[in-house]
């Protein structure tokens, strides 16, 4: 067993993931499966070898850097078109300060 | 006018003459569209305004002796992941039902610049996960070829609307093989290009060491003029290339006798005896025209699904996180506090496959777990990309199947994940590559069902694979 429901509940609060009760036990099961399958991995020895993190991008180092002038932005108005809710120019949440 | 199966070079020749107008070309296309669309389900969304406006620009330049472009009144579709201004954009996903994005992806803008008519958007799986389109908010897509089987994903939509002739071509998307093993399923030539040569800026992101934009097309020529146009440097995208474009469509014309072609021998394990049979009489026909065939070992394949769903998960963990219901369009209407606020919409939100991903992505990446599976995949990579240098020192160009099967039944894996990532077996190395590839049709299956045959070249190397896969074409490859 690599997973149960328990780290399935861990799992869903770090990734801020609502999950019911079927869907946990599914979950489990399911991942379960897949990371047994990822051990096939571990036949491999991969001692010495660097991680490749990124394809190969042939050009110097600073060739993606610009100079820091001002450009065209979006305006606040189409930033915040799609927001469920906004106002006076802001994001709108729910409240997180208790008074 | 037959828009169905028109070519880019038609449509050049045909406005050009005056045959017809690109407004008269636009209308027909997307009235055939219209009909045509319930049988398959590609198309989301029919953008008439905006392509009749794009259509009237071309006309206007042409009568004013202007240059219109090469993909001048070209009716194109674009996958649902790639932004388009003002067009609602799903990612086939509730979470972005009512998403309309404030740009244009560049190589969205690129095609309208060189002429061409955004006709609509194209389904897909969520957030481009997925290996038929059974994973889409919107319904799954059926295969042209055979209503009741998969047209393969996740871009499944624009390989789809290719091949029935709503669209003449259509970008896609590829993390994995989302590209080339729907065009494979459903008979269309579909190009994954190098990582970095197409501009990912307004493709929305699901695995970013991995997203490539292609295109997708019904010939070898349209899918080079679509590349040309969409491929190049952007200052939005640090990671697109600076490598000058090349001239794809006169690297078709280069004579392919003596190209040393590698055949991988893990690539030929495991796979249907109709695929094999139809590769087989693809691989003769390019020892016909002069190629020399080659036996090479690619000795990390069979560790190539497990690395991949390590880092794409990975990855796309992060990239969703943005979802929480603050920026895009739905909200839970449950949540009373913060954070019930991220959980909810989330969970409300997102399909099962992306659940599945995003558990799998912050599982591998959580503390104790990171060394043993997200460095581990990492150093796999790289062990995967040294197996294609390597290969490469000795041959210019690999020759695989696309997929072991040809398409399946709509449902047949939908409730097995890791049966579904195994069809991706033969597409998913080159991705982790970074290398161009390409899926180019190769005959059908004894059932009628069309195969797509692989070719992979070296970084950079798109004109290689052109050059063999124009002749495979001229050569009768496409049918045999």
């Amino acid at each position: 067993m690599k997973i149960t429901e328990q780290e399935v509940r861990y799992v869903a609060a770090l990734a801020n993931l609502e999950l019911s009760e079927p869907e946990t036990a599914r979950m489990a099961h399911e991942l379960d499966e897949i990371l047994t399958y990822m051990d096939k991995l571990n036949e491999l020895d991969t001692g010495g070898v660097e991680p490749m993190a990124q394809v190969l991008f042939p050009a110097g180092e600073t060739a993606t850097l610009r100079e820091d002038e001002p450009g065209a932005t979006l305006s606040n108005q189409a930033a915040l078109a799609n927001a469920p809710l906004s106002g006076a120019g802001q994001f709108k949440v729910p409240k997180i300060i208790e008074r | 006018m037959e828009t169905g199966k028109l070519t880019i070079a038609q449509i050049q020749a045909g406005l050009r003459s005056k045959q017809f107008s690109a407004v008269e070309l636009a209308e027909s296309a997307l009235a055939f569209a219209e009909a045509e669309n319930p049988k398959t389900n590609a198309y989301l969304l029919l953008a008439a305004d905006r392509a009749l406006a794009s259509a009237r620009r071309v006309d206007a330049k042409l009568s004013a002796g202007e240059d219109p472009g090469p993909l001048a009144g070209v009716p194109t579709g674009i996958k649902d992941v790639i932004v388009t201004k003002g067009l609602r954009t799903t990612c086939g996903s509730k979470l972005l039902e009512k998403f309309v994005p404030p740009y244009d992806a560049t190589a969205v803008a690129r095609i309208e610049n060189a002429g061409g008519v955004l006709l609509g958007k194209l389904n897909c799986d969520e957030f481009a996960m997925g290996s038929s389109n059974e994973n889409s908010a919107f319904g799954p897509v059926r295969n042209p070829a055979a209503p009741d089987r998969v047209p393969g994903g996740s871009s499944g939509g624009s390989a789809a609307a290719v091949a029935q002739g709503t669209a003449v071509v259509a970008l896609g998307s590829d993390t994995g093989g989302s590209i080339r093993q729907p065009a494979s399923f459903c008979g269309v030539v579909g190009v994954t290009p190098t990582y970095g040569r197409v501009s990912r800026y307004g493709l929305v992101a699901f695995a970013s060491s991995l997203d490539h934009i292609g295109p997708l097309a019904r010939n070898v020529d349209d899918a080079a003029t679509l590349l040309g146009v969409i491929a190049g440097r952007d200052p939005m995208d640090s990671t697109s290339a600076f490598a000058p474009v090349q001239d794809y469509r006169a690297a078709m014309h280069l004579p392919v006798r003596g190209m040393k072609i590698g055949l991988p021998k893990e690539y030929f394990e495991g796979l249907t005896s109709d695929t094999r049979l139809q590769i087989e009489k693809g691989v003769r026909l390019l020892r016909q025209e002069g190629c020399e065939v080659l036996e090479v070992s690619l000795p990390h394949t069979p560790y190539a699904i497990a690395c991949y769903y390590i880092i794409c998960t990975a990855e796309a963990s992060s990239n969703l996180a943005r979802y929480d219901g603050v920026k895009y369009t739905i909200r839970s209407s449950r949540a009373q506090t913060l954070q019930d606020m991220y959980r909810m919409t989330r969970g409300e939100g997102f399909g099962a496959e992306c659940k599945r991903r995003i558990m799998l992505g912050t599982y591998v990446l959580s503390a104790g777990y990171y060394d043993a599976y997200y460095l581990k995949a990492q150093k796999v990579r790289a062990l995967i990309a040294r197996d294609f240098e390597r290969a490469f020192e000795t041959v210019d160009a690999l020759v695989t199947p696309v997929s072991p099967f040809p398409a399946f039944k709509l449902g047949e894996k939908l409730d097995d994940p890791i049966q579904m990532y195994l069809s991706d077996i033969y597409t998913i190395t080159g991705s982790l590559a970074g290398i161009p590839c390409m899926s180019v049709p190769c005959g059908a299956t004894s059932e009628g069902l069309p195969v797509g045959m692989q070719i992979l070249t070296r970084h950079f190397d798109e004109p290689g694979m052109f050059r063999l896969a124009a002749h495979f074409e001229r050569a009768g490859g496409f049918t045999l």
